[in-house]
């Protein structure tokens, strides 16, 4: 099916253009445009984004996975509790999980400072939070897919039989 | 004194490659699409096993033929696959990579004198392999025209029938051709009519994209004229593991076998943990990368007509093989886009009669290094063709 087929290369790489799509496809040009675009507008693809090392740059980048607990009533969901947190432009990711907590939740900041004032004071008073956990991530190895690192060069002979 | 090597080794020119490696080490930013050997890693299950039995300490000889096991999963693989039926206990030999069960095939079958007739262009070892084993090559060209498919009248037309051995490589390295169960079958007549030996190097197999690969050890009245290679390089991305195999009547893998057992004893213990596991659950990686091949495939078929090189439909492998623009020889393109461009491309004409004026390219590369390449050719080609 095109659309899965469509997806998974856009996954691959979301630089590859219609153009490179519909070579590897065999699709029209504007076939693989009408699909993205249905795509787009379906709201299946969200957006596009670079996978980035942030080990690679000089800025510090902290970045953290909070793990939360929290405490329904009757009046609050774990819809609510999310939306909630998600509009805090610091949270990258929140998840909700089946496990020991409920919400698996990645936070970005420029310094642990940062990061601990923004649990400390803006998620762990949430009042149906009631437990966080935060683990600081140290050295990412591979991100939406993708391996960070040096990467291995490709050391196969120029030239093979 | 100098240690003087026998006439056979010295009937061998050098490489035709060889020339081309040079220029591209002293480049840097080379982009290869000269390299016949996958870019992906061997599946991590694969690996696992090849890693858990060194843990345990395996790492003796196995049986000369290879592990019972082993030709047992590999029995099982032809017949599903390929709807081959060989016996794991006589029938098949485990080497180390196909390249030496081609190797031990020529050895054990072709006596000084005898004539080998290889269909070209083909891979590089097969005419090294018949000298070395004190044969004459006799070369069969294939052509563009009939996409690249062996054809009865070539066949007579090179005198073939007066040949004791057949060598025939589909999925083809270097043009990516297939051969359909219909284009074989007058090849196997022509075999049988005048009692040929046929060498038939698979190991491309699973890389066929349009429908499925037909063995000519299928058709009637072959197989007991008939040695198949496979192995794991390829379509499981094995390459530096080293395992091969070769299918044949018992007698044919015993007289392979003999030279086996003195020469290399056995296949390596190693890579044949790694094999068992490739054929028993690694399906799903096989299926993964012939896929994506066969993206960059279509990607590099469509470039080539964009940029105006007349491209065929290579269905098979992971080769295509585009005509140079006019005013060039291929081994002109191919010098001067690697010195101007810094992309490694394979002359047509090292790989035999039928590749002059072409290009092997192969895609067992990353895409965005193929988008690159190609960019390369384009802008080589508008400034000169």
């Amino acid at each position: 099916m095109s659309e899965r087929e469509v997806l998974e290369l856009l996954r691959e790489n979301a630089r590859y253009s219609a153009a490179d799509i519909a070579r590897m496809t065999g699709l029209e040009e504007q076939e693989v445009e009408a699909v993205v675009e249905e795509l787009e507008g379906a709201g299946v693809v969200r957006g596009y984004q670079a996978v980035v090392d942030w080990d690679k740059l000089e800025d510090e980048r902290v970045r953290a996975e909070v793990e939360l607990n929290v405490r329904l009533d009757r009046e609050t969901g774990y819809g609510d509790i999310a939306e909630r947190l998600a509009r805090f432009p610091q949270v990258k990711a929140l998840r909700l999980v089946s496990g020991d907590y409920d919400f698996d939740m990645e936070v970005e900041g420029d310094s642990i400072r940062e990061v601990s004032q923004f649990i400390s004071e803006k998620v762990a008073p949430v009042p149906e939070i009631t437990q966080t956990v935060t683990h600081y991530v140290m050295t990412s190895y591979k991100e939406n897919g993708i391996e960070l690192g040096d990467g291995e060069d490709d050391d196969r002979l120029s030239f093979s039989p | 004194m100098t240690i003087e090597p026998s006439d056979r080794v010295k009937a061998v020119p050098p490489s035709g490659i060889r020339r081309f490696f040079e220029i591209a080490e002293e480049r840097d930013e080379v982009i290869s699409l000269g390299v016949g050997e996958p870019d992906f890693s061997t599946p991590w299950a694969a690996r696992d096993a090849a890693i858990t039995s060194l843990e345990q300490g395996k790492t003796s000889y196995t049986a000369n033929r290879g592990k019972r096991e082993l030709r047992e999963s590999i029995a099982d693989y032809v017949a599903d696959r390929f709807d081959l039926g060989y016996d794991p206990a006589e029938e098949i030999i485990v080497t180390a990579g196909a390249s030496e069960a081609v190797d031990l095939a020529f050895r054990a079958f072709v006596d000084p004198g005898d004539t080998v007739a290889i269909a070209q262009p083909s891979y590089i070892s097969y005419e090294p392999g018949v000298i070395f084993a004190g044969g004459e090559v006799l070369p069969v060209p294939t052509r563009k025209e009939d996409e690249f498919r062996l054809t009865v009248e070539e066949l007579d037309a090179a005198g073939a029938a007066d040949a004791d051995v057949l060598v025939v490589c589909y999925p083809n390295n270097p043009t990516g051709a297939i051969m359909r169960e219909e284009d074989l079958e007058p090849i196997a007549d022509f075999a049988r009519e005048h009692d040929l030996t046929v060498f038939s190097d698979e190991i491309y197999a699973e890389l066929t994209y349009d429908g499925d690969h037909t063995s000519i050890a299928t058709v009637d009245g072959m197989r007991e004229r008939t040695i198949v290679f496979n192995g794991f390089s390829k379509a499981h991305a094995m390459t530096g593991l080293r395992l091969g195999y070769a299918l044949g009547p018992a007698d044919a893998i015993g007289a392979m076998n003999k030279i086996h057992q003195y020469a290399m004893l056995s296949a390596p213990t190693t890579a044949q943990y790694a094999a068992l596991e490739a054929l028993d659950s690694c399906e799903n990686d096989v299926r993964e990368m012939v896929d994506q091949y066969d993206r960059r495939r279509q990607f590099v078929l469509s470039r080539f007509r964009e940029i105006g090189m007349d491209v065929f439909e290579a269905k098979g492998a992971f080769y295509c093989f585009p005509e140079v623009p006019e005013g060039f020889t291929a081994e002109e393109f191919a010098e001067d886009v690697l010195r101007e461009q810094g992309v490694a491309v394979v002359p047509g004409d090292v790989f035999g009669v039928g590749g002059e004026g072409h290009l092997r390219i192969s895609y067992a590369t990353g895409l965005e290094d193929l988008r690159e390449a190609l960019t390369r050719i384009e802008a080589f080609v508008a400034e000169h063709a």
